[in-house]
């Protein structure tokens, strides 16, 4: 990109900011950074991303995890930069942006009510948009209505080329404003926050992987399939083989190869790119914790919860469930009833976090005997040695990874 | 229906879960089979999909919170079916939580603010009127006729309710808001409205057993005390909330100055201090 004063200026605040935060213990930095470069430039934003390509990844569920999988994938014939670490805040990207100036192609995880405001302020190639589900019920309160900014943002931006879940009626009905989509299926099952239509408000109607509404609104045909062993592109099958567990992570691959193909990288190119990767910003990293060792996964929603629930390790391995409700988090703790925690009966299981109690009451009426432990690390080293599953929300994820050293 | 004796599995209906479920207000069923079934009696969930006619006979119905559309829509369904109606007059009890406590009352409000009908199965009315939000935890005195001990939830709506004289308030606000007089929730005969989540019937046992006390009579008490530990906690919280506002309030010079400042700039002539 054009060097502009401006430009390395701000990757001046960016990197020092950043540095002083570290030095001072104050945490990684990249957000402060990105904040007070801000606070400078209020156009820092679509400086930094000026004369790049930029590729966004947005939704509920899997964004990080997607965002390295294409970062992997791009970054086989070029130069990429990424947000990987989760800072999908505007501030967290204009860090990111800051610190590389040189990449042409910018991979970046976007949080699905900021990305109304990163399209506005930037020029983006590709957008990705993975799912949208309940989370954070006290800080967003209807996933409808960010199914509608999307809708409109994307509506006044033909140029875009989106690539979307044609399984998800709240990201068919956002996308299909674009003015190109490539559909892909992901076999995604969580259809509870989208059984009233997006469009009219009518029923959606399932039939196996279909569904439809009578105003029109239905599943597009898919252009690439994923979810299960396969990504399958017109007719061809490519075998995914990723160190990433669970149908989830299998979804997202096929995301990240749609949205790869855009750039040019074959399937078979963006797959093998993808094989090295073993964790993403600390998501699925096996640790041990005296006698445990402890997968640390990553869990922040019922969406989120049910896919775990499909590859944790069988008995008698054991569970530390870790929930926090900070901002981060959201402050209600409801979403734990609509979490199948019946699952977890025959495992040995330990509520932690410092809304450990909530998630006691909920193990109780589940019928699942537990024991409570705030700090999930002694709770991890506290059950049956041998495998542990350490499944903790966003910032109770956070805090574990800052006591392992990640 | 009262005083039911013998072996038939008591009937939990949960309504509309995809229309009213996005706030975990399925707990509360879950939480009402469980009880039951700590305590040896049989008891059934019915998971009532919208779409579908409504489970008649049912021995209590669960309506949880939802989104303004899913909202009207169930209203509408159960308006047209009037299985619930029915089930009331036979002595059924019913829990409405947030969006399901509005659509129990004669009028709430539509996507667009516009007023539409409720069930009428509690006098009180709905009005789009809060701006932001009202969102936080939030804690209850209970009507004293209630026998309850404080009512703990979580609040997250935009409506504030109105009740007639042939519903009683559940209880007083401590903290929060509720149905926005300093009164929250209603109770009408057997039904039962209100804006805590929560769920609530998970953080307020005793609710829980007084509903289904209606229905099967009297019952032997359960072993609360994880419960309680979750209930102590969150009034704790509530407490060192009030504290911390109380701490951020203005007091003598600040509060002085502020005062001052407000009258000689038009502009903070709202604030209020």
């Amino acid at each position: 990109m054009e060097r502009t004063a401006t430009v390395k200026a701000l990757r001046a605040v960016v990197t020092g900011i950043g540095a002083v935060s570290r030095l001072t213990g104050r945490g990684g930095g990249a957000v402060i950074g990105g904040k007070i470069a801000l606070t400078l430039d209020k156009a820092a934003l679509p400086k930094l991303a000026a004369g790049r390509s930029l590729y966004l990844v947005s939704g509920t569920n899997g964004k990080t995890t997607t965002t390295a999988l294409l970062a992997a994938a791009l970054g086989t014939a070029r130069p990429v930069v990424t947000n990987m670490t989760g800072a999908n805040l505007k501030a967290g990207i204009v860090s990111a942006l800051a610190h590389d100036l040189d990449s042409k192609v910018a991979v970046l995880e976007v949080d699905e009510a900021a990305l109304v405001q990163v399209l506005a302020d930037t020029t983006a190639t590709v957008v990705v948009l993975l799912n949208l589900s309940r989370d954070q019920l006290d800080r967003y309160g209807e996933v409808r209505l960010a199914a509608q900014k999307w809708r409109t943002a994307l509506g006044a931006r033909p140029e875009i080329h989106v690539v979307a879940n044609c399984d998800d009626p709240l990201v068919v009905w956002a996308a299909q404003a674009a003015g190109t989509v490539t559909w892909v299926s992901t076999g995604q099952r969580w259809r509870i926050d989208a059984t009233s239509c997006p469009n009219c408000g009518g029923r959606v109607i399932w039939a196996g992987d279909e569904w439809k509404c009578s105003c029109g609104l239905a599943r597009p045909a898919p252009e690439i399939e994923g979810g299960g062993d396969d990504v399958i592109v017109g007719g061809r099958s490519f075998p995914v083989q990723l160190q990433l567990p669970g149908r989830c992570n299998a979804a997202n691959a096929a995301m990240a190869v749609a949205a790869a193909r855009v750039a040019g990288v074959d399937p078979e190119g963006a797959l093998a790119a993808m094989v090295g990767i073993a964790n993403v910003a600390g998501r699925y990293r096996v640790v041990n914790l005296g006698p445990a060792s402890a997968r640390l996964l990553l869990a922040k929603n019922p969406a989120g919860w049910n896919e775990i629930l499909d590859f944790l390790a069988p008995p008698p391995a054991g569970v530390v469930v870790a929930v926090n409700a900070r901002g981060p988090d959201g402050y209600d703790t409801s979403w734990l009833w609509d979490v199948d925690f019946e699952r977890l009966e025959g495992r040995p299981v330990i509520a932690a976090g410092e809304r450990a109690l909530d998630v006691a009451v909920r193990l109780r009426y589940a019928d699942v005997p537990h024991e409570v432990c705030p700090d999930p690390l002694v709770a991890a080293r506290r059950l049956p040695p041998g495998k542990v599953e350490l499944v903790a929300n966003y910032t109770a994820f956070q805090t574990v990874l800052g006591a392992v050293g990640g | 229906m009262a005083e039911r004796a013998g072996d038939s599995a008591v009937r939990i209906a949960l309504l509309y879960p995809e229309l009213l479920g996005t706030y975990g207000d399925r707990g509360n069923a879950r939480v009402l089979v469980q009880r039951l079934a700590w305590r040896g009696r049989p008891a059934e969930l019915i998971e009532a999909p919208w779409g579908e006619p409504a489970p008649a006979s049912c021995d209590v119905y669960v309506l949880g919170g939802g989104e303004d559309s899913p909202q009207a829509s169930a209203a509408a369904a159960l308006i047209a079916e009037g299985a619930v109606h029915r089930a009331v007059g036979g002595g059924a009890a019913v829990l409405g939580i947030c969006a399901g406590f509005q659509i129990l009352g004669r009028s709430f409000f539509g996507p667009n603010g516009e007023a539409r009908h409720g069930l009428g199965l509690i006098d009180c009315t709905t009005a789009r009127r809060a701006e932001p939000r009202i969102v936080g935890e939030i804690l209850v005195a209970p009507d004293a006729a209630t026998n309850l001990p404080a009512l703990s939830g979580y609040e997250n709506h935009a409506g504030l309710t109105d009740l007639g004289p042939g519903a009683s308030p559940l209880g007083r606000v401590e903290a929060g808001v509720g149905n926005g007089d300093g009164t929250e929730g209603a109770r009408q005969g057997r039904v039962v409205g209100t804006y805590l989540h929560g769920p609530v019937l998970a953080r307020n046992p005793a609710l829980a057993d007084l509903m289904l006390s209606w229905v099967v009579g009297d019952l032997e008490p359960l072993d609360d005390t994880e419960i309680g530990r979750l209930r102590e906690e969150r009034r704790r919280f509530v407490a060192a909330e009030r504290a911390r506002a109380a701490a951020r309030r203005p007091r003598g010079w600040r509060r002085y100055r502020r005062t001052m400042s407000s009258t000689a700039r038009p502009r903070a002539a709202n604030f209020s201090v």
